[in-house]
């Protein structure tokens, strides 16, 4: 298969940047997003090009290190999956592929493809957590978690922070990501007991980092290669004003 | 914590606007309920006592008008707040934008919110002007029921014989159908009152009730426009 594809390249955090048109040739319809990508850095390099900069680590859609916005769409047309996960079989050689970075303020440009995205470490750091005492496990019995309870808690934390959320989100709002941690951890006994700060401190720290405001369009909830459903973020906001209004 | 921190936050933003959206939404109902009164094949006595009733409250009137206007700023300063937000949180838009479909809300109900609102906020101090202050004549009087009322009813028709009037009158009740269409789930979302279970109902809801706001206002321009008689100032009583 040969493909075209519009590529953002971008030298630093200070250029401007701007596209770059490409032909990729000889690429296989089970090859990765990410190794046609590869393969185009290859055809690159051997004509003494700069290769595109973009992230990944597992590409097995675990990790979250991979993220571009495809075709206007973060990690690409397919619902569910992460870039690295996406198959060159979804796309049709007839039209040029469009490769951007994740576009948000709180998410500036490093290089190319590549973004900085430590924001969400700082909104962890800032309440993602638990203060327990550390020592030896206790007996698994004694904190009882009920089934479904445990489950929801999961489905929240399998948010594997790629940022696609605010990729995807008009507003370039960060919502699902801070709601789904929020979330994950109200619903267990551990995380419970600081529910009320850790929610005031996360939302107050990802308006700090710049990210715009939840307008409910639920792009978010598409864009997430896990699903994660704005439920989260109702939850987010009730224990956010719960928190808020008890003065944490 | 203060009531301004909470403001200043993202989700406080979001519950002054689901709330304040809230209360007009409750607003637009009555009014609804009011305007529909004007469809009582009586000439409009009805509407006009009805619309007597309301200007009789005296003081009681002023609070309710001065809660509304309150209301409404609230809603349209975080409304902007929040336009400002994102416009700050990314500067410069994607070379293709496109949605992924399936459990997203981004319509163009979603995406006009501030255009919509922009609309509604100009449409609505003409709106008094013309209806309640007769955009600045002297109204006429009719007799309903033994006492002397202004016939606003008149007022009302004889505007919407005008298709300026009238038509933009429905082009904008189309418009407060969109805004209604995204604001009223949303509004429940930002007050945290969702759960995966009742998402989908309220969603359609939703569409229902912008449907039938917006229906409904809309059907006044048109009908007086295509069946409206001006009253004779006169035969306004009978009730």
């Amino acid at each position: 298969m040969k493909f075209q594809v519009k590529v953002w390249r971008q030298k630093n955090r200070q250029d401007a940047g701007r596209f770059e048109t490409y032909t990729v040739e000889d690429v296989i319809p089970e090859m990765s997003f990410l190794e046609m990508l590869d393969l185009l850095n290859e055809q690159l390099l051997k004509r003494d090009e700069s290769p595109i900069e973009f992230d990944s680590d597992c590409r097995e859609g675990i990790c979250g290190t991979c993220g571009l916005v495809v075709d206007g769409m973060a990690h690409g047309p397919k619902r569910a999956c992460t870039t690295c996960e996406l198959r060159m079989r979804n796309f049709s050689e007839d039209k040029t592929i469009v490769v951007e970075p994740f576009r948000a303020h709180g998410f500036p440009v490093i290089k190319d493809l590549v973004v900085d995205r430590e924001a969400f470490d700082r909104i962890i750091a800032a309440g993602g957590y638990t203060s327990v005492n550390t020592g030896s496990a206790p007996e698994a019995n004694a904190l009882l978690i009920p089934k479904d309870i445990a489950e929801k808690a999961m489905d929240s934390a399998a948010c594997i922070g790629c940022g696609a959320c605010v990729a995807a989100c008009p507003n370039a709002s960060a919502s699902l990501f801070v709601s789904a941690k929020i979330t994950q951890f109200s619903l267990l006994p551990q995380g419970a007991a600081e529910r009320k700060r850790r929610a005031v401190r996360m939302v107050e720290q990802m308006d700090r980092e710049g990210f715009g405001n939840c307008s409910n369009h639920a792009e978010c909830e598409a864009a997430c290669p896990k699903s994660i459903s704005i439920e989260n973020i109702a939850v987010m906001r009730r224990e956010y004003m719960k928190g808020a209004l008890a003065g944490a | 914590m203060s009531v301004i921190r909470i403001w200043q936050s993202t989700v406080g933003k979001k519950v002054v606007m689901a709330v304040s959206g809230i209360f007009l939404m409750l607003f637009l109902i009555t009014h609804l309920a009011g305007n529909l009164t004007m469809f009582a094949p009586d000439d409009g006595a009805l509407f006009n006592q009805y619309a007597h009733k309301l200007e009789s409250m005296g003081v009681l009137l002023y609070v309710a008008e001065a809660g509304l206007l309150a209301i409404f700023l609230f809603h349209v300063v975080a409304a902007f707040q929040v336009y400002l937000g994102k416009k700050r949180a990314r500067a410069g838009g994607y070379d293709r934008d496109a949605s992924k479909g399936g459990p997203s809300k981004l319509t163009v109900a979603s995406r006009s919110m501030i255009i919509t609102g922009i609309v509604l906020l100009i449409f609505i101090p003409v709106h008094i002007w013309m209806f309640k202050f007769n955009a600045g004549q002297e109204f006429t009087y009719t007799e309903v029921g033994g006492e002397e009322v202004k016939n606003l009813y008149a007022v009302v028709v004889e505007s919407f014989q005008n298709p300026w009037i009238a038509f933009g009158y429905t082009a904008v009740m189309l418009l407060l159908g969109l805004h209604l269409r995204h604001g009223f789930w949303s509004s429940l979302q930002s007050l945290g009152a969702m759960s995966p279970r009742w998402t989908p109902a309220i969603y359609a809801v939703g569409l229902i009730f912008a449907l039938l706001l917006a229906g409904g206002f809309l059907l006044l321009p048109l009908y007086f426009f295509f069946f409206g008689e001006i009253p004779d100032a006169g035969m306004g009583g009978g009730l």
